[in-house]
């Protein structure tokens, strides 16, 4: 690829051809001179050495290209420069928030914060009783879209036909676009006309997470059941197979490890949901293990309700709120990463 | 018929002709499927009917009845207005970024590491929203305050910088700022998919015609993607709509109108609004906050039906 976009300057105007090292070399350059015209002027700041070094950069790039390798290619390199830096940029806030949670999280963390709940602590405790709120909404939530996803699942690819697939094909990706906040309404909503006006309950939180989790796990589970061969099948039917046994025998089997990881992103992109559950299940202080009785707290909420109402002590609060944020995206990324370690070590080879 | 089709034939005629046992597994299961799609299309409409249902009456009272003693509209115009403004905003910011983000994956990086590109920047949409909030406030806001400092002194002139500016970093242009960051991976990843697509015939016809790399992007990667990042533009247009908690941390909202991004005073959003009030609110106010989420799931609605209509025209069209 490389090879073919840098032709022999013969093709392009101009003759020589820069070296390769040529772009880091401006860039290099033109960051040094920013820096020191900065210092110079009194005021530098990172931010602003590279927002300069890089336009300074494709400036200096295109000047020098231009007069060695002629205008074309001189486009040709600033563009490439400047989606690099567009890359770059788009880089930063990744690693600033990673940084920051993890430098602003660790103070707050401890064994108190994992094992003990705010009751009665008037400005402390731990947010034991938002981790078990939020595995107890999240594990709900997982229990009723997963049947139902997979079920949908297996309609659109071994069932569906005509009028009812299209329609909840193009309605499962509208519903990925649902806002959670709009998710949570609904859930209230639906509860409020059967249990009255202001209630709160774990289970009317996890009906929201559901219905932002199913469309995730019908698109995942889609596309896995899609890639099981339609051989298998055709086997499974020569041997006179019934097709629903051929479909929890032969299908879901086969693709087994693809459902689990689909299932474990899912859950990764709703457990640290907050709107949803802030209009759903209320803010507590003690442990509420039971989804169907009383309000329930969960990580997300938490890290919000510290921050927004911190106690006397507001460095302390905001600290718990960052131990549970570092919390969160620690099991998010934890999700992440053995989701796809399951799909690596048990996908069913098919050749 | 029975070409077109045959493993689903041969399985229904074998399970037809092998006796009841059979048959009714099948019914129960081929049913239980169906339920399932038909209730999952149920839900979308439940939840279109519940927030009619719970919102009406805050359109059939009268206005002194309402929050603030202003009829509906009144209410929430301004929400809708900053709603707009906020993902607008993102939305602009975003779309340039990330398809440059996806160009540098597809076509600038080497190929050994673009994997790993895609999925630091996948990486940015698995982060919860509440992070981006405490981020947003903590992190973000202080260090933008010398930025919004020197646009209202050198742009002043444009009334988007007007300012005064903000001293707390509480305003519409950061929660523009991390809403682009947030939208930023869904449009990419569009992006991405569809310029990875390019026919290869195309890319290598432009570079034996001695094109360069850019050349070759801007004459067949670029045309080829148009109408799928337009789509995935508004499919990140409508995250950033809805998108509640990161605005409701950092946004200082007075309920104005103005379209002042760096001052103190800014115009909540819907979604904002919503999470600010509805733990506080009782009776009415809550009828009229689930009517404003209404109009959210309306506005969001269309916007990502827009861009799925978009993007099926576009499979169908290869």
């Amino acid at each position: 690829m490389a090879a073919i976009s840098t032709p022999p300057g013969g093709a392009l105007s101009g003759g020589g051809l820069l070296p390769n090292w040529a772009p880091y070399a401006v860039f290099l350059a033109s960051t040094a001179l920013v820096s020191a015209v900065l210092a110079a002027a009194g005021s530098f700041s990172i931010g602003l050495m590279l927002l300069f070094g890089v336009l300074v950069s494709c400036v200096g790039i295109y000047v020098w290209s231009r007069t060695v390798e002629g205008s074309r290619r001189a486009v040709d390199r600033t563009m490439t420069m400047a989606i690099a830096a567009a890359f770059a940029l788009a880089m930063i806030p990744l690693a600033s928030l990673l940084f920051e949670v993890i430098k602003r999280g660790v103070p707050g963390l401890s064994w108190e914060f994992l094992t003990e709940d705010a009751r009665g602590v008037i400005n402390g405790g731990g947010a034991a009783h938002a981790l078990v709120g939020t595995l107890v909404i999240t594990g709900v939530a997982t229990v009723i879209s997963v049947p139902i996803g997979i079920m949908a699942a297996i309609y659109l690819t071994e069932y569906g036909d005509g009028k009812l697939r299209r329609a909840l094909t193009f309605f499962v990706d509208v519903m990925t676009g649902i806002p959670s906040i709009v998710a949570g309404l609904f859930a209230y909503a639906l509860f409020e006309l059967f249990l009255g006006p202001g209630i709160r309950l774990g289970v009317m939180g996890s009906a929201a997470l559901a219905l932002l989790m199913i469309p995730i796990v019908i698109r995942s589970a889609e596309e896995v059941l899609k890639i099981v061969p339609n051989h298998l099948r055709e086997a499974a039917y020569a041997l006179g197979t019934p097709k629903w046994k051929t479909i929890t025998k032969i299908v879901l089997p086969t693709a087994f490890a693809g459902l689990v990881t689909g299932v474990m992103l899912a859950v990764a992109r709703i457990i640290g949901e907050t709107a949803p559950l802030l209009v759903t299940t209320g803010v507590i202080d003690s442990i509420n293990s039971n989804p169907f009785q009383g309000r329930m707290q969960n990580l997300a909420v938490y890290a919000y309700s510290e921050y927004r109402s911190p106690g006397i002590d507001k460095a302390a609060s905001y600290d718990r709120a960052w131990a549970a944020a570092l919390l969160l995206i620690a099991i998010v990324m934890i999700l992440n990463v053995v989701a796809r370690m399951v799909y690596r070590r048990y996908k069913t080879e098919i050749r | 018929m029975a070409q077109v089709d045959t493993t689903t034939n041969a399985g229904q005629l074998l399970a037809a002709a092998s006796g009841g046992r059979r048959r009714v597994g099948d019914r129960v299961f081929s049913n239980a499927a169906v339920i399932a799609a038909v209730t999952i299309l149920a839900l979308l409409a439940g939840v279109a009917i519940f927030l009619v249902a719970e919102g009406l009456p805050a359109l059939t009272h009268s206005a002194s009845e309402l929050p603030d003693g202003k009829s509906f509209i009144d209410y929430a115009a301004p929400l809708a207005f900053g709603t707009v403004l906020a993902a607008a905003f993102a939305a602009i910011l975003a779309v340039p970024l990330a398809v440059a983000a996806a160009l540098f994956i597809t076509h600038v990086a080497p190929r050994r590491v673009a994997l790993t590109l895609g999925y630091l920047i996948d990486l940015l949409a698995a982060i919860p929203s509440i992070i981006y909030g405490l981020w947003g406030i903590f992190v973000l806001g202080p260090a933008a305050v010398p930025v919004m400092q020197w646009l209202e002194e050198n742009l002043g002139f444009i009334p988007l910088f007007k300012g005064p500016a903000s001293a707390t970093g509480r305003t519409m242009f950061v929660a523009g700022l991390v809403l682009t960051v947030m939208i930023l991976p869904i449009v990419s990843a569009v992006a991405r998919e569809v310029f990875s697509q390019t026919p290869r015939k195309l890319q290598e016809g432009a570079q034996a015609l001695g094109a360069t790399r850019w050349e070759t992007i801007r004459m067949t990667v670029l045309p080829f993607g148009k109408s799928s990042v337009i789509s995935g533009a508004m499919l990140g247009l409508g995250r950033a709509l809805g998108e509640t908690m990161a605005v409701t941390i950092i946004l200082s909202v007075s309920g104005i109108v103005t379209f002042n991004l760096i001052s103190q005073a800014n115009p909540s959003t819907i979604a904002a609004n919503i999470a600010l009030d509805f733990p506080e609110s009782s009776g009415l106010a809550i009828n009229t906050l689930i009517a404003t989420g209404l109009v959210l799931f309306a506005i969001t609605l269309v916007t990502n039906m827009a861009a799925r209509m978009i993007i099926a025209r576009q499979n169908r069209g290869e």
